[in-house]
């Protein structure tokens, strides 16, 4: 079973080198033929040299060179074709090897940018990175060194082949039984070392995935003085990758000297029997025979004992393949969304499709029945009877039911983990209901292309991330064809012009994805900004304002309330202030709506939201 | 740099020195194979003496063997050491991270830490095997083969002394050449996996946006540029195998030429030209090997570099000379401290800080967005060294005292927190190793966190992922709370650490502190007035300076910006009270 899906492997990778450089390795091969054919040629020019050249000139008197002369200028020559081709097929591979880890390289994270979020719920950032660093470097060191090593040595080896079936069959016999030795040692031993070059791999990505966790959170090892733990788990993860390389390394290493001996053998064997045949003459077997038989014997395993060199390279490559494959394999998030979203130019009753952005949007929505209708962009979203839980069985949501009408802002509040921010993920799709129905603008959203449906939304999110680059690149990234105006107009809209033109290089600051260089409530007005830049329709805020002080949130909430006018706005805030303004504040508690209304009415109502609003000043 | 390399080989100084004794004595079997071979034709076959034939046989089979024996333990040997060497070496690393101050931390990024720990050592390891294995092989067998060659000719062996600088020093050129491409290499490969590891993180905001089409085309320039530099460097290690050849081929065509010569005029035999040429074949095949090794040692050079760069990183905090390993109490002092994070007096974030907390005080920090409010905190654990004035806790300076007892004594809350993935429990054990399940559900209850842990199904067991994903924001920051709660430490400091945390829930964890662990300084800082306003005294901090310090009666009454905070939040509330 595991051998079959190695083969799958294997052929998965060479179609994979096929299908974009066949001519290219065309040119190697035959390169690497004449390549091999030169030393081909030179060994079998220094086994007549004596013969032809300089014994001829032992018989005479005046021994002339010239013919001698003509000889080597002719091998010169051959060399340096030789040499040239060497030359060329290396420089061709760079081209295969290089460009096909580029074209996996770019397939990964082309893969990894469809999958669900789940996918990376449950697996360790450092666990997908190491297919990037160790998995892709394996498939390096098999394209570039392995595969030209692998050709060259088997086009020798067939070439000596063929050479020692003309000299003698009886000796050949020979030959055939010791190989068939040696690939039942390479079977065996490889098997074993492909057991273990496969673990390794997984101990790799497990170290990897340990070492990325800890070093992110190095800072939480400092306050807590907890590097001696952290040093004792790593120790136990590095010892069992340890056992593993070693075990690995151990039987891919038994090999070489183990075919290498078995060529010795070979050989010890051809001296031996060739001498007995030669006794008995059976086969018309001569001295000639026997020593040149003995040489390409050990032109034939020499090659052998190389090969299976790269034997572990091919190995390892395969367990990284398949760790590359499976990544490539894996469900992306599924879409069957089929409702677009259109520019639009909205007269009274009638949508037109616009080819240009007109400040409006439409869904275009092409029925099964044929019939295509547009639906004008309002941002009116309900959601009926919606159950959900991350895992099967265990709901985080019940029954929720609710509905934000054009332009209102809806606001949740609650206790933390009600699930808060649980429903914002289900609007926007990051994850699928188990049961109910969502509907936006009358359609159901999984009707939506989930793109389109992403990008009719603004998110502000609790965790702010920014990416390595300038602070206007950050605020660019909810627009990518923004102005400078625009992202000055932005920046200035989320209050965080000033601490901007604070910096030394302004807009042009680097900062690195860890926002190291920013405070907390920094990013936060920065995530502000990304999210408005795009002016979206809908938008949803997760404490977009949690770590911003309360005299700039004031600002920026000024600014927010200006950008929210005539959308459809839903906010999580615990700054009950906030919220105070909203069409409807929804109460949940463990994942159930209990309470629902404006603001004066809930305090009306003195339930728990009355109790949350005053509960802040209990103290007072 | 080999030096310190080497320093991570320890315990497998035996394997790495047993591995090259071994490998010497497969090649010494190897090179005695031939040799007997040659007797069995010459003086066996040739002369129908079946004696020498089945004495030399068996000979030549146990030489097979032992060459078979010896080459299996030194792959073998090969095998523990370089795995070994690489598992020390990911320690060693490793535990000097530990060492770094955040300033370090901050100094190297995540990404890079992460490359080096990870494929830079998977470069040394195989470099480090194919030298043992190798580089005492080949070298032993071009020995041997110059020392025959000479023996036989002393003049044909000056041919090796013409060619031999000469391929060494278009070595050197090449290496010297393509170590700086090398490094621009690795420095791209650094670039790729920040762009993975900020994508894997940050993959919510990737979505949110719809932007999967321009990390893509992100990730595919960064993939460009390494598949550029990678490319141009291996162009130049193409020559490689070229120059090798036409030093063998060289050599071959003189050899065979004055060889003719010297064979003409009697000096050599027509036996001695064949055992010449057959050592030129020997050392083309371990010239071959040397320099695959010669190419893998100019990768894994970079690797090396990176690596030792890393080793020889000095923690810019350390332990002083007796430090003291007991805080007194909990009182706190700042005097005159001014703090920059690149030590460049223009671009201080704290300016002549100057206060006094006394032990068992509740002290609330409030500022604006960037006003140096989690810079001045991280003074106190001593997360970074204070520019100029000094710290004292407990009456004595912060760096007279022994880090870890200091840091178990200041428990700090950070503002960006992070769970690990594993169990509740586990992660709470940060705090104390050794906690009872009595002092973890008591922690727990103080940071308000026991409710809602009892209300998971597998309660304080529950697997928490990577990040603490998997819990919301304000149940992450009480379980860090608790986590730090459970050092019981003497002062208590809370970056920020209830925003996500509702009003309620805030106010009776901090009821619960003020109840329960009364002798604990507390630091709290906070954007909610609410949070801080029942503190002994509340330090407003503006722009890097101490605008004013005092209760919140006092600061209500006096401070423009106090006030003016203080109305924005409590406007709602009046209205409505």
């Amino acid at each position: 079973m595991r051998r079959k899906l190695d083969k799958g492997t294997a052929k998965r990778l060479a179609k994979i080198i096929l299908k974009n450089y066949k001519i290219h390795l065309i040119f190697v091969v035959i390169f690497i033929i004449i390549s091999s054919a030169t030393s081909v040629a030179s060994s079998l020019f220094l086994e007549k040299l004596v013969d032809d050249y300089i014994a001829p000139m032992l018989q005479t008197e005046n021994p002339m060179f010239t013919e001698l002369a003509y000889a080597l200028l002719t091998m010169i020559a051959i060399y340096l074709a030789g040499v040239l081709c060497t030359y060329l097929y290396n420089r061709i591979m760079i081209v295969v090897g290089q460009g096909t880890l580029r074209d996996v390289r770019n397939k990964m994270f082309e893969k990894m940018q469809s999958l669900p979020i789940r996918y990376f719920d449950t697996h360790l950032n450092g666990d997908i990175m190491s297919h990037y660093t160790n998995d892709i470097d394996t498939l390096r060191e098999l394209i570039s060194r392995g595969i030209p090593q692998i050709l060259n040595l088997s086009i020798t080896i067939t070439m000596t082949f063929v050479a020692m079936l003309t000299t003698s069959l009886y000796l050949t016999g020979i030959v055939v039984v010791i190989t068939i030795l040696i690939i039942m040692a390479i079977k065996r031993i490889t098997g074993n070392s492909g057991k273990y070059f496969m673990k390794q791999q997984q101990s790799l990505g497990k170290v990897d995935g340990y070492i990325e966790e800890m070093i992110a959170g190095q800072k939480v090892i400092k306050v807590f003085n907890h590097e001696e733990e952290a040093k004792k788990n790593f120790e136990k993860l590095n010892t069992e990758l340890f056992e593993d390389a070693k075990k690995a390394n151990s039987y891919a290493n038994i090999l070489m000297p183990t075919l290498s001996n078995l060529g010795n053998l070979l050989y010890v064997l051809v001296g031996f029997i060739g001498g007995i045949l030669f006794f008995n003459n059976i086969g018309g077997i001569t001295l000639g025979v026997i020593v040149a038989f003995v040489n390409l014997s050990k032109s034939y395993t020499m090659p052998i004992a190389q090969l299976s060199q790269q034997v572990n390279s091919i190995i390892m490559a395969m367990a990284g393949a398949k760790r590359i494959f499976d990544l490539i394999d894996e469900e992306p998030e599924f879409d069957e969304g089929y409702v677009k979203l259109v520019n639009a130019e909205i007269n009274g009753e009638e949508i037109k499709e616009a080819d240009h952005y007109t400040g409006k949007w439409a869904w275009k929505h092409l029925h099964h029945d044929g019939r295509l209708e547009y639906i004008e962009l309002k941002g009116h979203i309900e959601l009926t009877d919606v159950d959900f839980g991350y895992d099967e069985g265990k709901l985080i949501l019940h029954n929720i039911s609710l509905y934000a009408k054009p332009g209102q802002k809806i606001a949740f509040v609650g206790a933390t983990g009600a699930g808060k921010t649980t429903i914002t993920n289900l609007i926007n799709r990051f994850y699928d209901i188990e049961d109910g129905k969502i509907r936006y603008d009358g359609i159901n959203i999984n009707k939506i292309n989930k793109k389109d449906l992403r990008k009719s939304l603004g998110m502000v999110l609790q965790d702010v991330y920014l990416f390595t680059g300038t602070i206007r690149d950050n605020i660019r990234y909810g627009k990518e064809d923004a102005t400078d105006e625009e992202i000055t107009e932005a920046a200035k809209l989320a209050n965080a012009h000033n601490f901007i033109m604070n910096l030394p290089q302004g807009y042009d600051t680097i900062i690195d994805g860890s926002g190291s260089s920013l405070s907390q409530g920094q990013k936060q007005l920065l995530s502000i900004a990304r999210a408005a830049i795009n002016n979206p329709p809908v938008m949803i805020l997760d404490e977009a304002t949690s770590s911003i002080d309360t005299r700039t949130e004031k600002i920026v909430q000024d600014g927010m309330d200006k950008l929210m006018e005539g959308r459809t706005v839903f906010v999580i805030a615990h700054r009950l202030s906030t919220v105070r303004n909203s069409k409807a504040i929804i109460v949940l508690d463990n994942g159930r709506i209990i309470e629902r209304g404006e603001h004066d009415e809930l305090i009306a109502q003195k339930g728990m939201y009355y109790r949350l609003y005053t509960g802040a000043f209990e103290l007072e | 740099m080999i030096k310190t390399l080497a320093k991570s080989i320890r315990e497998y100084k035996k394997h790495t020195i047993l591995t090259p004794i071994f490998m010497v004595f497969e090649v010494g079997f190897e090179i005695a194979i031939p040799f007997l071979l040659s007797i069995l034709i010459d003086q066996g076959i040739t002369n129908k003496d079946y004696n020498t034939i089945i004495i030399v046989g068996i000979c030549l089979v146990v030489a097979a063997f032992l060459a078979l024996l010896f080459g299996r333990l030194g792959g073998r040997t090969a095998a523990v050491a370089a795995s070994g060497f690489a598992k020390n070496l990911r320690e060693d690393m490793y535990n000097k991270v530990q060492d770094f101050s955040f300033l370090n931390i901050d100094k190297f990024s995540t990404s890079s830490i992460v490359t080096r720990l990870t494929s830079d050592v998977s470069n040394i390891q195989m470099a480090f095997m194919m030298i043992i294995r190798g580089a005492i092989r080949s070298p032993i067998t071009i020995i041997f083969a110059l020392i025959m060659t000479f023996t036989i000719n002393p003049k044909i062996g000056l041919i090796y002394l013409v060619v031999t600088p000469i391929l060494g020093g278009s070595l050197i050129l090449l290496a010297k050449y393509v170590h700086p491409i090398f490094k621009k290499v690795f420095n791209t490969i650094d670039k790729l996996n920040r762009v993975v590891q900020e994508n894997v993180n940050a993959i919510r905001v990737v979505k949110s946006f719809v932007t999967e089409e321009r990390e893509i085309k992100k990730f595919n320039k960064v993939s460009d540029d390494i598949y550029d530099y990678f490319s141009k460097a291996e162009k130049v290690m193409a020559f490689n195998g070229p120059i090798m050849q036409i030093t063998i081929y060289t050599c071959l065509t003189l050899i065979s030429w004055f060889g003719a010569h010297f064979v003409v005029s009697g000096e050599i035999t027509t036996g001695e030209l064949t055992s010449l040429i057959t050592y030129v074949m020997q050392l083309l095949m371990n010239l071959m090997m040397l320099s695959m090794i010669f190419v893998m040692i100019i990768i894994s050079l970079e690797s090396g570099r990176r690596i030792v760069e890393l080793l020889e990183e000095v923690p810019d905090i350390h332990n002083p000379e007796n430090p003291i390993m007991k805080v007194e109490n909990g009182s706190i002092e700042f005097k005159n401290v001014s703090f920059s994070y690149v030590n460049n007096k223009e671009k201080e974030v704290l300016k002549n800080i100057d206060f006094k907390i006394n032990t068992g005080e509740t002290v609330g920090i409030i500022g604006g967005t960037g006003d140096g409010k989690s810079s001045l905190v991280n003074l106190i654990p001593r997360l970074y060294d204070t520019t100029e004035g000094e710290v004292l806790v407990g009456n004595k300076n912060v760096k007279d005292y022994d880090i870890k007892v200091l840091r178990d004594q200041v428990s700090m809350v950070l503002q960006k927190n992070t769970l690990f993935s594993g169990t509740i429990k586990e992660n709470l054990r940060w705090g104390n190793i050794d906690a009872t399940d009595e002092e973890i559900i008591k922690a727990c209850k103080l940071a308000q966190a026991d409710e809602f842990i009892e209300k998971f199904p597998d309660k304080y067991d529950t697997y928490i992922e990577q990040g603490g994903n998997n819990v919301s924001g304000g149940q992450k920051q009480r379980l860090c709370i608790a986590r730090a709660l459970l050092k019981k430490p003497q002062i208590l400091i809370l970056d920020d650490s209830t925003s996500a945390v509702d009003t309620k829930t805030d106010s009776l964890i901090r009821k619960a502190f003020a109840e329960e662990i009364p002798n604990t300084t507390k630091i709290i800082i906070a954007q909610r007035i609410s949070s801080v306003q029942d503190s002994d005294k509340i330090i407003i901090l503006n722009n890097g300076k101490i605008e004013a310090i005092g209760s919140h009666e006092e600061l209500l009454k006096n401070n423009k910006i106090y006030q003016e905070v203080y109305n924005s939040q409590m406007k709602g509330s009046e209205e409505n009270a």
